[in-house]
């Protein structure tokens, strides 16, 4: 008897402090944030005071938002887009540093490297490398358009979207690429051989070989970069800021601006807590369906194996 | 056998292409570092007229009163340090309980930890904010723009997923060993910090690896904690600070963002197979 309080107490003393931070951090703001996006809730306020109860309002007024929807748009088609991108060019790049070639471990880690450098700082990057390298490349070449300002690449929303992938996927591409790497390499090396002795040419052993038995890896290089895309701020801040302003719905709004910097804008830059906090809710509904669906998705793999 | 080998030749060439490309930028960012502010918009791409500028451009970084980079990577190193360690030290116990108590209750917890790894961060920060002004209020102790709130923080966002790393690994440990330390008169904390915490050194560097990538470079939680430009900023910060100014001095943001790069690069060289090896373990869990 007295083993097990004694157990009982190691259980809690060793929980105590990660269920402490995760009560402050997560637990409360977390209720807190559901609570708040149905108030007045303004930037001043602290927990409790002079908040007002209005139901729905935040949630309709967002769905009103041109700027809002508009966000929404251009964060599924980034992220679509994105998802492609960044797998695509990993894939590639895990297939061309797991063939015999020399260096592959040099290379390897050259393409990882932009991964390690947070998004903020590579956005500044990118940024230079749009507004003043590019113009001067084309002047070097002979495409003197390229240096006219309103031809700049962020200076047109939907250019400066693509942009924005440029540079995500070259931060991003890396890192899914080692993943993919993993699970080549841990197709049996015995496979394709036999297939080589079948007669079956490179091309033929990728596609029946290679790519079947890295599915695994898909799952997960897909559900990364999903979520990575849906998520992007950090990029988005640095290269473009949300400009440059288009028109939308008969609403000047920020040509650039995806979900996450939309929430942060609304409450910081409209002065509108609430209505970001709102917003923020429906954004984390979004996630968590898209977690459960694949789960689910998982799940049914699994059985299928 | 020949074709093979010109097939062999092209995917060399072409994957030294591939990887001179994505270097390019890296090369963009040295090269501007040893510009001046004339040369830097007017020749982006040349070599600098004389690299001994960089060291120039260095120092007024180190020392500028804009920029704050010594106090900055000072804030950084403490932040990232002191977050990895506490959140190492306190996941890793805390799995250990969790996999070792069968109970309704411990099961419980652990599905809460899990299930919160989808609550993006955007949910939780507005309310964050007025949560710990609102206890500065009630206690005196301040949390916002300290280093006491933003290691909070960050124990509070990077347990979850660091309990579940720990916790997968703790399973295949063998229960064997731990019975037999208690036989021989281990208390249970013994058991876990003589027998059980040398075993789990793997997946100490996998949860180091990817909470430090994560901290070391995260910008919306220090933004909101910190604030750009206060006494206690990290480096992310600091840039941001520099490189949003209106008026934009390439040649020294540059700078700032080469001396930004270099630690985490020196890092790699050095820890690179752990570094892979713990952004693949980690994902793939």
């Amino acid at each position: 008897m007295k083993r097990k309080s004694d157990s009982n107490f190691v259980f809690w003393l060793f929980l105590a402090p990660v269920l402490f931070a995760f009560a402050m951090v997560i637990v409360v703001p977390f209720i807190l944030g559901v609570y708040y996006s149905f108030t007045t809730w303004s930037s001043s306020a602290r927990v409790g005071d002079g908040t007002r109860f209005v139901g729905l309002k935040n949630y309709v007024e967002s769905l009103a938002d041109p700027a809002f929807a508009y966000s929404f748009i251009i964060t599924i088609g980034y992220t679509v887009i994105n998802m492609a991108v960044i797998n695509m060019a990993a894939l590639a790049l895990a297939l061309l540093v797991t063939t015999k070639i020399k260096l592959r471990n040099l290379y390897r880690a050259g393409f990882f490297i932009p991964n390690l450098i947070g998004g903020l700082i590579l956005g500044y990057v990118w940024q230079f490398i749009f507004n003043n390298a590019m113009p001067s490349l084309g002047t070097m070449l002979g495409f003197t358009s390229w240096a006219d300002p309103s031809n700049l690449i962020l200076a047109s929303n939907i250019k400066a979207i693509g942009a924005i992938i440029a540079a995500g996927s070259w931060q991003y591409a890396g890192y899914i690429m080692v993943i993919y790497v993993a699970a080549i390499e841990n197709v049996p090396q015995e496979l394709h051989e036999a297939a080589q002795i079948d007669g079956a040419t490179a091309l033929r052993r990728l596609f029946v070989i290679t790519i079947p038995l890295a599915a695994q890896a898909f799952t997960i290089t897909l559900f990364l970069t999903l979520v990575q895309s849906f998520k992007q701020f950090d990029v988005n801040v640095s290269l473009t800021n949300g400009g440059p302003s288009t028109m939308f719905m008969g609403k000047p709004i920020f040509g650039t601006e995806l979900l996450a910097l939309n929430i942060y804008d609304t409450a910081f830059l409209s002065n509108n807590l609430a209505m970001g906090q709102a917003r923020a809710v429906i954004f984390f509904l979004v996630l968590a369906m898209v977690a459960l669906v694949q789960v689910s998705l998982n799940k049914k793999r699994e059985i299928e194996l | 056998m020949k074709k093979r080998q010109a097939g062999t030749w092209f995917l060399e060439v072409l994957t030294a292409l591939l990887f001179v490309l994505s270097l390019l930028p890296f090369f963009i960012v040295l090269i501007n570092s040893a510009k001046g502010p004339f040369e830097v918009t007017n020749a982006p791409l040349q070599l600098p007229e004389r690299w001994g500028n960089i060291w120039r451009n260095v120092a007024l970084i180190w020392t500028s009163d804009n920029i704050h980079y010594s106090q900055s990577f000072f804030s950084s190193l403490v932040i990232t340090v002191s977050s990895l360690a506490l959140l190492n030290f306190l996941s890793a116990q805390a799995a250990w309980v969790l996999v070792r108590t069968k109970t309704r209750t411990s099961g419980a917890i652990f599905l809460i930890f899990v299930a919160a790894m989808v609550i993006p961060f955007q949910i939780v920060m507005f309310p964050l904010l007025s949560w710990f002004r609102t206890i500065t209020t009630f206690t005196g102790i301040p949390l916002l723009r300290s280093y006491a709130g933003i290691l909070l923080a960050y124990i509070g966002f990077g347990m979850s997923q660091s309990i579940f790393l720990f916790h997968g690994f703790i399973k295949s440990i063998p229960l064997e060993l731990e019975e037999a330390a208690i036989i021989d008169g281990c208390s249970r904390p013994e058991v876990f910090y003589r027998i059980v915490s040398p075993i789990l050194k793997p997946i100490h560097a996998t949860v180091l690896v990817l909470n430090g990538i994560w901290i070391w470079n995260d910008f919306l939680l220090p933004l909101l904690i910190l604030g750009k430009g206060n006494a206690i900023q990290t480096i992310p910060l600091a840039v941001a600070n520099f490189a949003g100014a209106f008026v934009k001095q390439w040649d020294l943001i540059m700078t700032a963002i080469l001396m930004a790069m270099i630690p985490v690069v020196i890092f790699f060289l050095i820890a690179q197979k752990s570094i892979i090896k713990g952004m693949v373990a980690g994902s793939i869990k």
